[in-house]
């Protein structure tokens, strides 16, 4: 495990999403309205919308483009779409949110 | 042969213990009734609406003349009993003696007097009958009164109430840390002051009383421990009540606190009988009314010679305190083996709070919202095992059962008076009489009551009314649900949150039975609408209920970039304001496109300039163009009179008053107008949705036009002569879009669900007209700014959280 420190929780809006840059692309990192924290592609597969735009509900986002939903926690298309997005290790830490950046450093070099 | 018995008091308890006698035996007695009061049994309890004038003296009478007359009853009122002779088994009364076989004594209560130096001025009064109102009702007269209420128990707050809605300034003085600590936690007891400081009445918490200050021998002001001095013409002592037991220790009755009876309601002397607030009964007394009315039943039994025994039960108070619903049962103290479950809507003002000692309730408070106080009541007296519903127990007995929950609960659970049909004004309760009346479907419900019969959104309420009233007999049309978050229609939505005044998502997802915690992106956006356009005050704007292009102000492109539209008046704009976006242009390397809507549009902005591109567009006076909202978009104009040589009005200038009067407005879809100086039409008004043509008369106002996936012409809504009322007529028009709409339906759409011509038929009232304006202007208070410049000051939200490409290669 590779976590960084990428910021605090109140840096994201509730029900909401911040963008990390990294060198294997955009990742999104969702805070639910419980306060729950979840890492994932922002790209969704579809069409390439940002996943960080989309509306966060439940522990799920639909994206901003043409409503796919994702679950958070496993990265999956609901519904009738098919697809995935990667979701990342996330974890929060007295406020402050720490990403495993392991697979996405090993992306990068890949 | 008919005995004789002689009633003392002629209170609630004991007016309603000869209604059973009287119902089982009229005969069976000849009965003499005393009372010190020059008058015979009212309702007690409705002495507070007397006092705030909802109610007369003569509505609140119990038992007239008449009654008395009927049943044979000897009226001794306004006689106080001196003694009475168990000897001889009379009751000597200030105007003779009279002969009882059989004795009641329901000499009541007294109200308890705080000893404090001053107590005997005039001017120092309980709240007790008929004579302590009359006293604070003639207060309310008198300009510029001002009252003290000793005691913030519910009769003090009722007195401070009423006085309160005749005008009097009143301070409540109570000794205790929250209101009705006996009946309320202090969460509840929160609620209930800020609701009473609201309505004016000053609180004082912690407050002890220490010497009440005369002139004259009357009443001038109250001083407290710490100083404080309260003037004031009149002072009520509210702080309890003590059973009057005098005549009964006299007259050598066994009593204690009150005067001892068995479970048959006999005194220490079986041929006397005792009931209501005198009586002390296990240990126990009693103030509230409905133990009283069981003690009334048993001793009726017992005078009848019929077994009955009075259990004193498990008691749950469901009040109502100047307008605020308050329950409480059961015990409701922390202790260490007890868990609270505990629901909060600051925005509505409910609270309700659950004591649970292990799987059982022990205790419930609710403020506001005390629907389901007799349901957690039955389960407090029952003992019920709760384990299996705790999740979702605070919501009440709707929400058991998980997915299952009732659709309908939400408008069962309506009172009577809640308006269901906005057009016509027609209540709930009014439809269900109908329905009970006969009337068995929508449109004889619709033909008795008027209700869903003008614009018709209501009608899928009716229909829940209808399916709640009639249960299986009503076949329920299928109706389009909001989405699959709900059962309810947007139009049932819409109505709900108005009448069961939904100030806050939570309060919608819960009490609208939605199945998710917070909805979906396509309910929460329609929501949110709905919410800030019927609660504009109330209500914030939650931006993570909007779609990303109105979250972010401008217009997300398939690249991820985004385009800027700064707003131009009408479509007039001038070199600076083109130099400045020529400059933007530059900087941000942005495409330039000019738009249909008469303005220019800065493609392929990056989302993390967006903040900076917007701080020069303000920098050179302009503004967001709302080119991203579902609100005013662009007013379309052509020259007009300014130039033109048809021009017949300043089209143009009328278009940018239309613009500035309706900018930064939330509406259900996009609205665009057009205004044009002559009927050439060149701004293309008439295929807008809203569309204003001039001619040499005035102005043509035609509405619910559109062109886009479909193409209309508008329709003519009105002609009028002069600006004003254009700018009066589209206003209102879009009130009315606003206020009736589902979200995204433009308003060509909305104008055919409800017809044309109800909305000239609403329009054309002045009245509704000046109305939808002020809530239009009330909404634009909030809504009418510059979104751009507000988010300028939160620019961090638009960078990344954080860029970790910077970080340096392992």
């Amino acid at each position: 495990m590779n976590w960084i420190d990428i910021g605090h929780i109140d840096d994201i809006p509730e029900r909401g999403a911040r963008l990390v840059k990294t060198h294997a692309g955009c990742v999104a990192v969702f805070r639910t309205a419980s306060d729950e924290v979840f890492a994932a592609s922002d790209r969704c597969p579809h069409k390439g919308g940002p996943l960080s735009e989309g509306i966060v509900h439940g522990n799920k986002v639909t994206c901003p483009l043409h409503n796919w939903v994702f679950s958070l926690e496993t990265g999956e298309a609901q519904g009738a779409d098919e697809g995935v997005i990667a979701t990342y290790p996330i974890r929060v830490d007295g406020g402050r949110l720490f990403l495993d950046i392991t697979e996405l450093a090993a992306r990068s070099a890949a | 042969m008919t005995e004789k018995l002689v009633v003392i008091g002629a209170g609630m308890a004991s007016g309603r213990m000869l209604e059973h006698l009287f119902d089982a035996n009229p005969d069976a007695y000849d009965v003499t009734l005393f009372n010190a009061e020059p008058r015979g049994n009212y309702n007690r309890l409705m002495l507070s609406p007397v006092l705030s004038g909802d109610k007369t003296y003569d509505e609140i009478v119990t038992h007239g003349d008449d009654w008395y007359a009927a049943n044979g009853v000897t009226c001794r009122f306004g006689e106080r009993v001196l003694r009475i002779d168990r000897e001889r088994k009379v009751v000597v009364g200030e105007k003779g003696e009279v002969a009882y076989d059989k004795l009641v004594f329901g000499t009541g209560s007294n109200p308890f007097i705080i000893p404090l130096p001053g107590h005997d001025l005039d001017g120092v009064i309980p709240y007790r009958d008929l004579e302590d109102t009359e006293a604070m009702m003639q207060l309310g007269d008198k300009p510029g009164a001002k009252a003290v209420v000793i005691g913030g128990g519910l009769l003090g707050l009722e007195a401070a109430a009423g006085m309160a809605a005749r005008g009097v300034d009143v301070t409540v003085v109570h000794i205790m840390g929250h209101l009705m600590e006996r009946q309320l936690d202090e969460a509840a007891g929160y609620l209930l002051r800020k609701s009473l400081t609201d309505k004016g009445i000053t609180v004082l918490c912690q407050a002890n009383s220490k010497e009440i200050v005369g002139k004259n021998g009357r009443v001038k002001a109250l001083m407290l421990d710490d100083g404080t001095e309260l003037p004031c013409d009149l002072l009520v002592m509210a702080v309890g009540i003590r059973p009057n037991i005098a005549l009964a220790q006299d007259t050598g009755l066994a009593t204690g606190k009150g005067i001892h009876v068995d479970d048959q309601m006999v005194t220490s002397d079986p041929s006397i009988f005792a009931l209501g607030e005198c009586v002390e009964h296990n240990g126990a007394i009693f103030g509230l009314v409905a133990p009283l009315y069981d003690q009334a039943k048993v001793l009726a039994k017992t005078l009848m010679g019929e077994p009955a025994t009075f259990v004193n039960k498990e008691v749950s108070t469901k009040l109502k305190v100047t307008g605020c619903d308050l329950f409480s049962a059961g015990d409701f103290a922390e202790a260490a083996n007890r868990e609270d479950i505990v629901f909060r809507d600051p925005a509505r003002g409910v609270y309700k709070r659950l004591v649970l000692e292990g799987n059982r309730i022990v205790g419930a408070v609710m403020y506001g919202d005390t629907g389901d106080g007799a349901w957690f009541y039955n389960h407090i007296k029952d003992g019920t095992d709760v384990a299996e519903m705790r999740d979702t127990l605070i919501f009440g007995p709707a929400f058991q059962g998980g997915a299952t929950a009732d659709p309908l609960a939400a408008v069962a659970a309506l009172p009577d008076d809640a308006e269901i049909c906005g057009c016509n004004g027609v209540c709930k309760g009014t439809i269900v009489q109908a329905i009970e009346g006969g009337a068995g479907d929508l449109a004889a419900v619709r033909a008795t009551t008027k209700a869903s019969n003008s614009c018709g959104t209501c009608t899928g309420l009716v229909e829940q009314v209808l399916a709640a009233t009639l249960g299986d007999d009503f076949q329920m049309p299928t109706a389009q649900p909001i989405c699959g978050c709900s059962d309810h229609t947007h139009e049932d939505v819409r109505r709900l949150i108005k009448s069961q005044e939904l100030k806050s998502q939570p309060a919608v997802w819960q009490e609208l039975g939605w199945k998710t915690v917070n909805g979906c992106h396509v309910c929460r956006p329609a929501v949110n609408f709905y919410l800030l356009a019927d609660w504009p005050l109330d209500y914030m704007d939650d931006p993570q209920s909007r779609f990303v292009n109105e979250r972010n102000h401008a217009n997300i492109q398939k690249d991820g970039t985004y385009s800027v539209m700064p707003r131009m008046w009408g479509g007039m704009t001038d070199a600076n304001e083109l130099r400045a976006i020529a400059d933007a242009a530059d900087k941000y390397g942005a495409v330039v496109k000019v738009t249909g809507g008469q303005r220019i549009d800065l493609l392929g902005v990056k989302k993390e300039d967006l903040p900076a591109i917007w701080r020069d567009l303000n920098a050179a006076g302009m503004v967001s163009g709302h080119a991203y909202s579902k609100g005013l978009r662009t007013v379309k104009t052509c020259v007009g009179s300014e130039w033109c040589r048809f021009g017949t009005q300043d089209s143009t200038g009328l278009g940018i008053k239309l613009e500035k009067l309706l900018w930064g407005s939330w509406t259900p879809h996009k609205v665009k107008l057009g205004v044009s100086g002559c009927p050439r039409n060149c701004a293309e008004a008439t295929c807008k949705d809203v569309g204003v043509v001039c001619v040499d008369s005035g102005y043509q106002i035609s509405v619910a036009g559109a062109a886009g996936m479909e193409v209309k012409e508008t329709e003519a809504l009105v002609a009028v002569k002069t600006e004003d009322e254009v700018l009066e007529w589209v206003t209102a028009f879009i009130q009315l879009y606003r206020e009736r709409a589902k979200y995204l339906d433009r308003p060509y759409r909305w104008v055919a669900k409800v017809g044309l011509d109800w909305v000239k038929d609403t329009l054309a009232d002045a009245g509704t007209r000046a109305d939808l304006v002020e809530r239009f202007e009330i909404s634009q208070s909030v809504y009418r700014t510059d979104p751009w410049a507000a988010e300028v000051a939160k620019s961090e939200r638009y960078a990344p959280l954080a860029n970790l490409m910077l970080e340096a290669a392992e």
